[in-house]
């Protein structure tokens, strides 16, 4: 491919960024897809593999003794350093991944070539796998009050929604399109969710274009309308997700907030969420966080809290909390909406979808909400996400934010959701990963033009074809936990809000811990299911033996006994013990040789490197797009084995111990 | 002594305020002579309210028209708020707590008085725990010896009458190894790694003193210590003080083993926080998780501000340290602080959870508590609590038993009907006569009902060592205890419920592997 200076280079060592002293010498390969780093240990040949659309940042660094450093950032928070043994070669990456990393037209991105061979039957059902009308139908709609408009047919009232939108039915054309006028981005109030319990809806919108004294009609009636939809309410929140010093500042813009002098019945209400400006520094700077090397305690406490990361993160919470309660507890409907209404609304409605229909927090449903409130309402996946090159000011990390929520509450409600941890990052991945269409382009409208669902696969046939690895053993499926809202604690809770490592440090397996009651619940389950099946089989078989007996036949049965499968207790006993560096700066017990002491983890570690709790998603999908010259022999992850060269380093340590 | 001299009163009408997210209790209120009882009646739930009068750390009375309001602060930093009818009644029932709970007496305590039905008396004591031990690494190793040479106490109080010690060295270095370390505390061995032929040593701190004076048993001891591990095996000192505290001790008598007198021997110094700063830091962190007030904004720097966090960071990494020398340097290692009978245990008995398979069953880690925790001093057994829960968070399937049991190990620490963490020494309790007069706490704790409250239903038994990473990012807040007052726990009891039903679901199938370990053995 044209971008590629120079397809491989060997001899290239990849560092753990742990113990800075163990690194793995390699060869290092450029595809038109992915990096590729091969080790050279014979036994194990651990790959690592890294899609070009997930690098974030590289950065080269000076050259030292042993050669060119080269940190690859990227977007599922892998960080991946390389030393490079010439400063030619690493030039030469330098630059390949610069351009390879920035696609400018579509074509190049990964979806567009990713072929898991499946035929044009099995595509086409996967696209259907969820289907909005279907949700909408779930909600109970259309009913008495609401209608689905044909409004915006062809995209002619706004090119960012989709064309299939609930609106009141009092709401005429004349009034959605008057109201839109008066809307940022023509972004009219539609329904995001209907509680069909007490008939109350939520629903969205952009600003308003209210400057300092503008008014509109139409806009007016649609708000009216709405509230007319919700017959046991006589008002509606509306509920502005900005500070409220963002607002007033797009007054001076000719846009604002509603002015509750001019519309009837509502209750305004902001709820301070900073914009994507301020969330993305706030990211960059946990991640700082997480990179320092052995950090104290207080390095590392006070740094979250000056990332204020966990902070925005309770504000979406709070707002989604107050928009739930408005819906559930005071029978209220709420209008959300932010500036453009595209990135703030978005989580902030599907925050509070999911405190309250139990639908969204099963598998299904988690996918449906991310198609509802995300891919059709024109959540600008390309330009949050970065997938073509473009303005880096537009970035932001809008739904890791919201899947970090839904993160927090299974931290809080361990049986409440149908899907696990893991569910969650395999998303966070693939929204940056392009291997699937699900997530192209900024609207739907894009996508159509596009023809995304002929020529790429969607994710979601994807991860359900793969659901028993992403279901919780804990899931309840009964009244107290599933059904109905998600009550959280009155008292204020802030330790609610955790640092969520799986996530952030998901590649250093080391910091995660080390036994995963997830997979071992589940194994236990199917274990429990397997048993159950075979005793009904033995059931019927017995049956059918007497009742031959009865007939005075007789039966020699040459069917052996089903097998009783190997205890699942000793195989999830692969417990992936790597000690790490305790001794601090002191080096008291530089380790002779670090295989050797090790020896029993290492074994250990063979056999979980073999069953992966949690497989490499780059590796695991590379298997299925048949890039042919490194087919993955042992899927990554894992710790390494301490290789050779890293035992002569702690010995220089340890000559430095012992004359000091 | 009669109790009913203490009591002012017989009972009066009250309500329980127990906290935010908790109901209050209405009915009549009662003191015993070791009890505070509410009774809602018959219909309530509870239906009777229970509080040991021990658990009792500090009582406050504000009266009011004709009632009043008693506020208790509880050892466990539970603090709970009695509005009563009567003034008189009042003062009454606060006199009668006052007196009650701020009895020194040992012997007069609950556990003397608490006939439960159901367990015996002297059931599962661990009488001998030493004993017990050695014969467990005699089947290893003749290197060590059984030492009666504390038989009535003299060498040191505080140590049992039996003590595990090298072979080749006599009782009379023994003696004098004593008199060379504080308290008395001679080295004696703490657990023998069998797979590495390493030991784990404790003692308290030698006296050098400002003359810097040397005890030839003392440093024999030593040296046979690593003679018997192997030829040429090297022995490192955690001493956990840092080296300035260290080389101050000397001012007072104290110090640290000199590097020509212990060749072999190296030292490190681990500074972790005991005492004082350590219940400082315990009450800073439980006020910061009750303190409705608190704002997000500021909320991880005030947690970093309680410290508490970073003693777990520091007693889990010192007690790693000690467990990496003995399993991947095949050295031989000696705790101690000063007294070496706080820190000095936390790192002990954590080292020993790492590397000891057996210390992680219910019935080994009962013991290894009989053990080491010969006294125990709240701040830093909590903090043990916690670093366990720790390792059990990073390893949820290699402790046999759950978080219930660590709370559990909590509550009865401050305040228990059980004799088991009654008195600061063996001497004591043998004066006491605890262990014949008393429950021990594991017959309780071990009674059938109380397992599925305090077993990990998804214990494996896994063979390896156990190391924890002590990154930031890996340890957490134990929600568990630090908000359980504040926070409803429904949701986790909830799932922990649901683990144990899917556990169980399985186990029903095949065998039930742990109930044979699981009964301590008389």
């Amino acid at each position: 491919m044209e971008h590629i200076r120079t397809p491989k280079v060997e001899n290239v060592r990849l560092v753990d960024r742990i113990s800075s002293k163990k690194a793995a010498l390699g060869t290092l390969y450029l595809t038109a897809t992915h990096v590729i780093f091969v080790e050279n240990a014979p036994d194990t040949r651990k790959e690592t593999w890294i899609l070009h659309s997930q690098i974030s940042t590289i950065e080269k660094q000076a050259t030292t003794a042993t050669g060119c450093p080269l940190l690859i950032r990227c977007k599922n928070f892998q960080l991946l350093q390389l030393i490079i043994p010439q400063e030619r070669d690493c030039h030469d990456v330098y630059i390949s991944l610069i351009r390879l990393a920035r696609p400018v037209k579509y074509e190049e991105l990964y979806c567009f070539s990713f072929n898991p061979k499946l035929d044009r039957e099995e595509r086409e059902q996967g696209w259907m796998l969820i289907d909005l009308s279907e949700e909408y139908q779930r909600m109970g709609l259309p009913n008495n009050y609401w209608q689905l408009s044909d409004v915006n047919r062809d995209y002619r009232v706004c090119d960012s929604y989709p064309t299939e939108l609930y609106v009141p039915r009092t709401a005429t054309a004349h009034i959605i399109v008057g109201s839109s006028k008066f809307r940022s981005r023509r972004r009219f109030p539609v329904l995001s969710y209907y509680h069909k319990d007490n008939h109350v809806s939520i629903c969205r919108s952009s600003q308003p274009l209210s400057g300092f004294s503008a008014r509109c009609l139409e806009d007016e009636q649609m708000l009216q309308a709405i509230r007319k939809a919700s017959p046991g309410s006589d008002f509606i929140y509306v509920v502005d997700t900005r500070p409220k010093l963002n607002a007033m500042a797009n007054r001076a813009a000719g846009k604002g907030y509603e002015n509750e002098d001019n519309y009837s019945n509502i209750k305004f209400q902001f709820i301070g969420i900073e914009n994507i400006h301020v969330m993305r520094n706030s990211l960059q700077k946990m991640l700082e966080v997480c990179e320092l090397k052995s950090p104290s305690m207080s390095d590392f406490l006070w740094g979250l809290e000056n990332s204020g990361w966990l902070r925005h993160i309770k504000a979406i919470m709070d707002a989604g909390i107050f928009i739930a309660k408005a819906v559930s507890e005071e029978g209220a409907s709420v209008l959300v909406h932010c500036s453009d209404g595209w990135d703030r609304t978005a989580q902030v409605c599907s925050v509070a979808s999911l405190l309250l229909d139990p639908h969204y927090r099963t598998l299904k449903g988690f996918m449906v909400l991310i198609e509802k409130d995300w891919i059709s309402f024109g959540h600008k996946f390309n330009h949050r996400y970065g997938n073509l090159d473009g303005d880096p000011k537009e970035i932001s990390p809008v739904i890791d934010q919201f899947i970090e929520c839904v993160w927090q509450l299974m931290e809080q409600f361990p049986c409440a959701f149908e899907f696990n941890e893991r569910f969650l990052i395999h998303i966070q991945h693939h929204i940056y990963s392009c291997q699937f269409g699900n997530f192209l382009c900024n609207s739907q409208k894009e996508r159509q033009e596009l023809k995304i669902q002929e020529r790429t696969y969607s994710l979601w046939a994807h991860l359900w074809k793969n659901r028993g690895d992403y279901l919780n053993p804990l899931f309840r499926d009964d009244p107290s936990q599933t059904q109905g809202t998600l009550h959280l604690p009155t008292t204020p809770c802030n330790f609610m809000y955790k640092f969520w490592s799986g996530m952030y440090n998901r590649f250093e397996k080391g910091l995660q811990p080390r036994q995963s009651v997830t997979d071992y619940l589940m194994a236990v389950k199917e274990e429990t299911q397997q048993l159950e099946e075979e005793l009904e089989a033995l059931e019927e078989r017995l049956e059918k033996i007497q009742k031959v007996q009865l007939n005075r036949t007789q039966v020699k049965s040459k069917q052996s006994e089903p097998s009783r499968h190997s205890g699942f207790s000793t195989s999830d006993n692969s417990t992936a013990n790597t000690p790490q560096d305790y001794s601090g700066n002191m080096k008291s017990f530089p380790s002779r040789s670090p295989s050797q002491g090790d020896e029993d983890s290492a074994l250990i570690l063979t056999q979980d490197n073999l069953k992966s709790s949690d497989p490499d998603l780059s590796a695991n999908s590379d298997q299925e797009s048949g890039v042919e010259d490194l087919s993955c022999r042992s899927p990554s992850g894992g710790e390494c084995v301490p290789s050779e060269d890293s035992g002569k380093d702690r010995d220089s340590d340890e000559a430095v111990f012992l004359t000091a | 002594m009669e109790f009913s001299e203490l009591i002012r009163t017989g009972q009066a009408q009250a309500e329980l305020l127990r906290g935010p997210e908790m109901p209050p209790l209405r009915g009549t209120l009662c003191v015993t002579g070791h009890h505070l009882l509410l009774s809602p009646g018959p219909q309530a739930t509870p239906d009777l309210w229970l509080l040991l009068l021990r658990s009792v750390d500090s009582i406050e009375k504000r009266v009011a028209g004709d009632a009043g309001t008693i506020t208790l602060r509880c050892k466990d930093l539970r603090v709970l708020q009695l509005d009563i009818e009567g003034v008189e009644a009042t003062l009454d029932i606060a006199r009668s707590i006052e007196a009650l709970s701020s009895l020194e007496s040992v012997i007069t305590s609950f556990p003397f008085f608490y006939r439960p039905k159901g367990l015996r008396l002297g059931e599962a004591w661990h009488f001998h725990p030493p004993e017990r031990y050695y014969k467990r690494i005699a089947r290893e190793t003749r290197a060590w010896r059984l030492s009666e040479a504390n038989e009535d106490f003299s060498l040191c109080p505080s140590y049992p009458r039996a003590v595990i010690v090298p072979r080749a060295v006599d009782d009379d270095a023994l003696a004098r190894s004593a008199r060379f370390r504080q308290g008395g505390r001679f080295p004696v061995l703490s657990y023998y790694h069998a797979p590495r032929g390493t030991v784990l040593l404790r003692s308290s701190q030698p006296l050098t003193g400002r003359q810097k004076l040397r005890c030839a048993e003392d440093e024999e001891l030593l040296r046979a210590v690593l003679a018997e591990a192997r030829p040429g095996a090297r022995g490192f000192i955690v001493d956990t003080r840092s080296a300035q505290a260290a080389k101050q001790a000397r001012m007072t008598g104290g110090g640290t083993e000199a590097k020509a007198a212990y060749p072999g021997w190296k030292r490190l110094h681990r500074p972790l926080e005991r005492g004082r700063p350590l219940q400082e830091s315990f009450v800073r962190l439980m006020e910061a998780c009750g303190d409705p007030e608190q704002s997000m904004d500021r909320w991880l720097s005030r947690l970093d501000g309680c410290r508490w966090l970073s003693h777990v960071k520091e007693a889990l990494s010192t007690a790693c340290l000690a467990a990496q020398g003995m399993e991947w340097e095949g050295a031989c290692i000696l705790v101690h602080g000063a007294e070496g009978t706080d820190s000095t245990l936390l790192v002990t008995s954590l080292a020993q959870l790492i590397l000891d398979p057996l210390s992680r069953t219910m019935a080994g880690f009962q013991e290894l508590i009989e053990r080491e925790w010969i006294q125990h001093e709240a701040p830093i057994f909590l903090l043990f609590l916690d670093c366990v829960w720790q390792l059990g968070r990073q390893f949820p399937l290699s402790l046999e038993f759950g978080e219930g049991m660590l709370l559990a190990l909590f509550d009865h620490s401050y305040a228990s009907p059980f004799g088991t963490f009654l008195c600061n020494s063996e001497k004591e309790r043998c004066l006491c006569e605890v262990r014949t007069r008393t429950h021990s706490l594991w017959s309780g704790l071990n009674q059938p009902k109380e397992q599925r409250k305090l077993r990990n239903p998804l214990y494996v038994p896994n063979p390896l060592a156990i190391w924890p990473s002590v990154e930031p990012q890996s340890l957490r807040l134990w929600q568990g205890l630090f908000l359980r007052w504040t926070h409803p726990p429904e949701p986790s009891e909830v799932a922990w419920e649901k683990v144990w039903q899917i556990a169980t679901d399985q186990k029903t199938e095949g065998s039930q592997p742990t109930d044979s370990a699981s009964e301590p053995q008389p």
